[in-house]
This record gives C-alpha cells, sequence and structure tokens, in this order.
C-alpha cells in the first residue's frame, strides 16, 4: 500500500522515545504492590478483629466477613509476592521508561494540582486553568485556542450542570463574586 | 407472548421525543468514546454517568445503554482502521479487519464489523426477552443461600474461568469486596474499617472508585503511550452495504456459532474477550481453508465481533434477572441503576415494569439507530482523531471529577478518585484485572448480607448451602469453576478433553 492512501494520520510530537531507559522493572512494582496489600490487610485485618469478628448471640458479628477476607488479601498478596520474587529471577518487563513516566507525571501533576486548586477556587476555576494549561504546556497548542477552548469547554459544563441540572459544583471566590 | 406484550408497552414507553433525544445522545457519544484512544465501553459510562443524575431511570438507563451500544460499535473504527483496538474484545477484530483495510476493503470490513456486532446483540438481546422475565420469577422462590450460592458461583468462575494469573484475580476481588464493607455495618450500626475518619463513614462510593479506576488511569496509560496514528480513511457507501448484507447468508452457521458462544460467555462471567477470541479461533477451525485467516477474510471479522458483542449484550441478562452483572460494564450500569434507588433483581421486573421493558426496547431500537448511525459517519468520527489529546485528555480529567463529586457532593471524593486511577494505572500495568474488583465493589454488600443472613438462620451452620438441591447444586458448580484450571488440567491428563486455548491466531 503507498504511502499516498494512508489519509488520516496524527503525529504525536511530544511522544516518547523507544530507547528510553527503564525506571523500574515490573517486577519490583509487583513486590512493592504485594507488600503494600499485604499492609492493608494486616491493618484492616486487625480493625475488623477489633471490632468483632466472630459470633455472639445475634449472628456473625460486624468485622466477621472481612476479617476472614482481610486473610484471603493477605494469603493473596504473600502469594503474589513469593511469585514476584522468584520470576524476578528471570527477564523481568520494563513497568515504565523515564520518557513514559515523564508523560504520566505530565497529566498526573496537572491532575494533582486541579484538585487542589479545586478544594479552594471552585471546580470551575480549575478546570479552566487545567485545559487551557495542558493545551498549551503540553499540547504546544497557540494560546488563544487554548484559552478559548478551556472557557468553552469550562462555560459549557456550568450550564449544563449548575444551571440546566442544577447538580451544584464546588465553587470558589470568583463564583461567589458573580452571585452563585 | 406475555414477553412480546410487554415489550410492546416498553416500546410505548420509549417511543417519546425525549427519549429517542437521549438515545441519539448517548449513541453519538458513546461512538465518540469508542473511536478515542484509550477510552471505551466501560470507561464511557463512567464518565458519562453523571449527566444521567437527574433524569427520571428510565431515560437515564436508556442513555447509558447506548452510550454503551455507541462505544462498542465505535471501538470497530480504530480496531479496522487504525490497527488499535480501543478493548481487548476488538483485538481479534483487528486480525482480519485491518489486513483489509490495507486491501482497499475498509467499507467492507467495517460494515461486516457494524453488521455482525448488531446481529450479536439482537440475538442477545432476544434472550433476555423471553429468558429474563423467565429467571427472574424463577429467582423470586430464591433465600438468602440460594443468593449467596450464585454470588458465589460469580467469584468463583471469574477466578476459575479468567485469563489472568489466578493469585491476582483473588487480590482483585477481595480488595473489592473490603472495600465495599468500609462505613456503617448495614446490619449492626457499627462502624468499620474507618479508622477514625468521618469521611469514611459513607463508605467508599462504588462509582467513584470506577470513574477513578477506568477514567483517570485510562488518561495516564494512553498519554504513557505513543499518540501518532496513521491510519486508513474509510468512507461507507449504500452499493458496499448491500453487497456485504446479500452475503450474509453464506455465513450463517459462523454468525449462529458466534452468536451462542456470546451468549454462552455473557451470560456466565466468561467475558466479551474470551468470547471474541473463542469466536474466531472456531471460524478458523471449523473453515475449509483456515490458512485463509488472517490475511483480510471477511469471517475473521464476523465471528469476534458477532461473539463480542452477544456476549457484551447477555451480561446484562444476569444483572438484570438476579441484580449480578456479567462483565465490568454492565457492573458499572447496576451501579448506576442503584444510584436512582432501583434494586436490580428479580422484583424489578415485578416492582419496575416500566423500566425494565423499557430498558430492553431501548436495546432494541438503540441498535438499530447506532447500526444506521456509524454505518452513514464513519469518515466523521474516524476523523475525531485529528483532535489533539492533548485537548481531549484535561477535559476527560474534568468530566471525571464532576462525575465523582456529582455522587455525593463531597470533595473528598474527587481525591479518592484520584487514588484510584493511580490503583488503575498500576493495576493494569502488571495484570491485576479490575473487571472483579469492580465486580466485587458493587455486589460485596449483597453478598455479606446473604451470607450472614443464611449463617444467621443456619446458626452457624455452613450445610446450609447444600440443604437444598438448587442450592446445593449452585454451591458445588461454583467449587468447581473454582478449581476448574485444575480439573481441566486433570481431564486432560487422562485424555478425556483437549485443552482449550483463547488466544491462538
Amino acid at each position: 500500500m503507498s504511502q499516498t492512501d494512508l489519509e488520516i494520520a496524527v503525529e504525536d510530537p511530544t511522544a516518547p522515545e523507544d530507547d528510553s531507559p527503564a525506571v523500574v522493572s515490573s517486577g519490583t512494582v509487583e513486590i512493592i504492590v504485594c507488600l503494600l496489600l499485604l499492609a492493608l490487610a494486616v491493618a484492616l485485618g486487625f480493625d475488623n478483629w477489633r471490632t468483632g469478628a466472630s459470633w455472639d448471640s445475634t449472628g456473625p458479628e460486624p468485622g466477621y466477613f472481612p476479617f476472614y477476607l482481610s486473610i484471603v488479601l493477605g494469603c493473596g498478596s504473600i502469594y503474589g509476592l513469593i511469585a514476584a520474587l522468584l520470576a524476578r529471577r528471570a527477564v523481568s518487563e520494563t513497568f515504565v521508561t523515564r520518557a513514559q513516566a515523564r508523560r504520566v507525571m505530565a497529566v498526573f501533576v496537572p491532575t494533582l494540582l486541579f484538585c487542589l486548586v479545586t478544594q479552594f477556587l471552585g471546580l470551575y476555576v480549575a478546570s479552566f486553568l487545567l485545559i487551557a494549561g495542558f493545551m498549551r504546556a503540553i499540547g504546544k497548542i497557540a494560546l488563544w485556542k487554548s484559552l478559548l477552548t478551556a472557557f468553552l469547554f469550562t462555560a459549557i459544563m456550568f450550564v449544563t450542570f449548575d444551571i440546566a441540572f442544577d447538580v451544584i459544583m464546588p465553587k470558589g471566590p470568583l463564583e461567589a463574586a458573580f452571585g452563585y | 407472548m406475555e414477553a412480546f406484550g410487554l415489550l410492546l408497552h416498553g416500546f410505548a414507553v420509549l417511543l417519546t421525543g425525549k427519549t429517542l433525544v437521549l438515545m441519539m445522545v448517548g449513541l453519538v457519544l458513546g461512538i465518540f468514546v469508542g473511536v478515542l484512544p484509550g477510552l471505551g465501553g466501560p470507561n464511557g459510562v463512567a464518565i458519562l454517568l453523571p449527566l444521567t443524575f437527574t433524569m427520571d431511570p428510565t431515560s437515564a438507563i436508556v442513555m447509558l445503554s447506548c452510550i454503551y451500544w455507541g462505544a462498542l460499535f465505535g471501538g470497530a473504527i480504530t480496531s479496522i482502521l487504525f490497527n488499535i483496538p480501543g478493548e481487548a474484545w476488538s483485538v481479534a477484530t483487528t486480525f482480519d479487519g485491518y489486513p483489509m483495510a490495507q486491501q482497499g476493503r475498509a467499507a467492507e470490513a467495517l460494515t461486516a464489523a457494524f453488521t455482525s456486532s448488531f446481529i450479536g446483540s439482537l440475538v442477545a438481546v432476544l434472550l433476555i426477552t423471553f429468558l429474563a422475565p423467565m429467571i427472574s420469577s424463577f429467582a423470586l422462590k430464591f433465600g438468602p443461600p440460594e443468593f449467596f450460592a450464585v454470588y458465589l458461583l460469580t467469584f468463583c468462575s471469574f477466578v476459575g474461568l479468567g485469563r489472568e494469573a489466578k493469585h491476582k484475580t483473588v487480590i482483585s476481588m477481595s480488595l473489592g469486596l473490603l472495600l465495599a464493607g468500609i462505613g456503617m455495618d448495614t446490619v449492626s450500626g457499627q462502624l468499620r474499617m474507618t479508622f477514625g475518619s468521618s469521611e469514611l463513614l459513607r463508605g467508599i462510593n462504588f462509582l467513584v472508585a470506577v470513574i477513578g479506576l477506568f477514567g483517570i488511569s485510562e488518561i495516564l496509560l494512553t498519554m504513557e503511550e505513543r499518540l501518532a496514528l496513521r491510519g486508513h480513511a474509510a468512507s461507507i457507501s449504500l452499493r458496499v452495504v448491500l453487497s456485504v448484507w446479500k452475503d450474509l447468508p453464506k455465513y450463517w452457521v459462523t454468525l449462529l456459532r458466534s452468536s451462542f458462544i456470546g451468549c454462552w460467555l455473557g451470560i456466565t462471567p466468561g467475558g466479551a474477550i474470551a468470547a471474541s477470541f473463542m469466536g474466531y479461533n472456531l471460524a478458523k477451525r471449523f473453515s475449509k481453508d483456515p490458512e485463509s485467516f488472517g490475511k483480510g477474510r471477511i469471517e475473521g471479522v464476523f465471528a469476534p465481533e458477532t461473539a463480542a458483542h452477544a456476549s457484551g449484550t447477555a451480561a446484562l441478562l444476569p444483572m438484570l434477572a438476579l441484580g449480578i452483572p456479567g462483565s465490568g460494564t454492565a457492573a458499572i450500569l447496576l451501579g448506576g441503576l442503584m444510584v436512582w434507588g432501583l434494586n436490580p433483581g428479580p422484583l424489578l421486573f415485578v416492582e419496575h415494569k416500566d423500566f425494565v421493558w423499557g430498558l430492553i426496547a431501548s436495546m432494541y431500537l438503540g441498535n438499530v439507530v447506532g447500526l444506521v448511525l456509524v454505518l452513514t459517519t464513519v469518515p466523521i468520527f474516524a476523523s475525531i482523531l485529528r483532535v489533539p489529546f492533548a485537548a481531549v485528555a484535561p477535559m476527560i480529567v474534568v468530566s471525571c471529577a464532576i462525575g465523582a463529586y456529582a455522587i455525593q457532593n463531597a470533595m473528598f471524593d474527587i481525591w479518592l478518585m484520584l487514588g484510584f486511577g493511580v490503583v488503575g494505572y498500576v493495576f493494569k500495568k502488571i495484570g491485576i484485572p479490575l473487571a472483579p474488583f469492580t465486580l466485587a465493589l458493587v455486589l460485596g454488600n449483597r453478598a455479606e448480607d446473604a451470607f450472614r443472613l443464611s449463617m444467621i438462620g443456619s446458626g452457624g451452620d455452613l450445610k446450609v448451602f447444600w440443604s437444598n438441591g438448587l442450592v446445593g447444586s449452585i454451591t458445588t458448580l461454583a467449587i468447581v469453576l473454582l478449581f476448574w484450571p485444575a480439573i481441566d488440567g486433570l481431564l486432560v491428563r487422562v485424555g478425556w478433553t483437549q485443552r482449550t486455548g483463547t488466544t491462538s491466531r
């Protein structure tokens, strides 16, 4: 098939390099996840045991069912830990390369900031800042297009949820200044 | 005949201007999320759920199910034109669909995919129409032990029949069940696993978790990958459509077999992924020319698409009749029903006839409208991929946050959504399946209640789960399915069966 037949093409200017070094292997992440899950199982198991994990005159106590589930989760985590440790001796896959991690953080950090800003300035201001900032900084899209898109999207969301459907979103000082 | 009359009533409920508009909006939004890289049916339904919060239940579920149908149709567009399976069940479609596009037969492949999706769904909807009322009236006789046995069967079949490592499914499921138990115990009113946090008093809302697990994690995963796409353009002409439809009778065995496989694996929680591969493999095995598969054979598109869509649709049967979702997306729809105070299960057919039959009617109509819509708008939707993902991604994040907040009007839920997004990202990358987690989270409280009531009734005697033929059969079947890999291995060793594979190509 000739190149002229390929009519739909979307380029990615910030694509991760194929030869980027690995940050961490899947095996290591599996071990960390299993350890965290094991810790969670112990914490939840203890809380359920404290709440009551046996029988009283009315039947099973509130912690009975989740206590045994904590044990199942703990056993699954220990099995997973052993399996991951044994599999680690073989060739382990890459969990994420440095270039990929950079891109993931490029989404995660703005999302984290968005949540933080929402708490103080409200959801609509935060969403405007997120969309405009993301389009401009990550997508390298023209400033006026980024600002216009962010404004239109935020305005549509505001009209749809707060006005048309009466779903009240968290608001900040800006909305308060306009009487909302 | 009673079902037919009720279905007509369902159409009467459905055929209002407002519902039809919502149906179209749902389909368009669904195709949109199906086409966008990284998004798909479950994500689309989870993210767009808040749009339906203020609607009446029938309108809302019609819109949500149409988002689902639309996403299923949309997934085929990227599979065939770009060799990018939007969902795991679309992988088998790429085997022959993409080669067909490379040969300049993209329109033919797309028509085949959309038509077979329609046929698969139609067979499953017919099954739902006639079987669901029977199952639900049968299930009205169920007591707590029978219900717990059915929940156990669902959980065990996910472990036994799932493709992932068994311990990972167990981890995922037990974590989901544990998180479902956080908050106030429904029986005693005592607080559990809250560790003094007032935010956790409400418990972890299933939908908040789903929005994070499916929506946010997909954004992280999609951004991680290269987003440069190169694909084939396609527009479908009436001549191509009619030519594919004219040849349909030639493939009736493939279509019927795939529909059957899909329905079977949809009702049992085998899932659309297994169905699509099994449909493809069997079509290849029974073909006179198996070597031609993978090189652009139209049967290789018919088989997996029919099976996947029959499975995806049939997964709604146990959800409606028993309150047990057969797939991750069905679980999200079930969560949606709970938002509107509807309790899926046998009583739904008695107490909310309008709703149930309106929904079933919408399945018929949604599929017909969806088929026409995708056949006529492929170039428009394919061009959505030209919109930079850097513009789409933050909008999805904002939509997710709106959804998470709107459920309980709690800022904490936005943080929880972000946390689940990270969990979903890590779990997906290390192969811990999210479908059992979702299922356990939505069914956790019901399963626990059924277990506790059974145990209270029996004075703590586990023999209650074998106290009569019905509950005993279901419990035994659950245990057989849990240990199915070992049993299957044993049967292979003694030469009774051949090992079944679902991923060979």
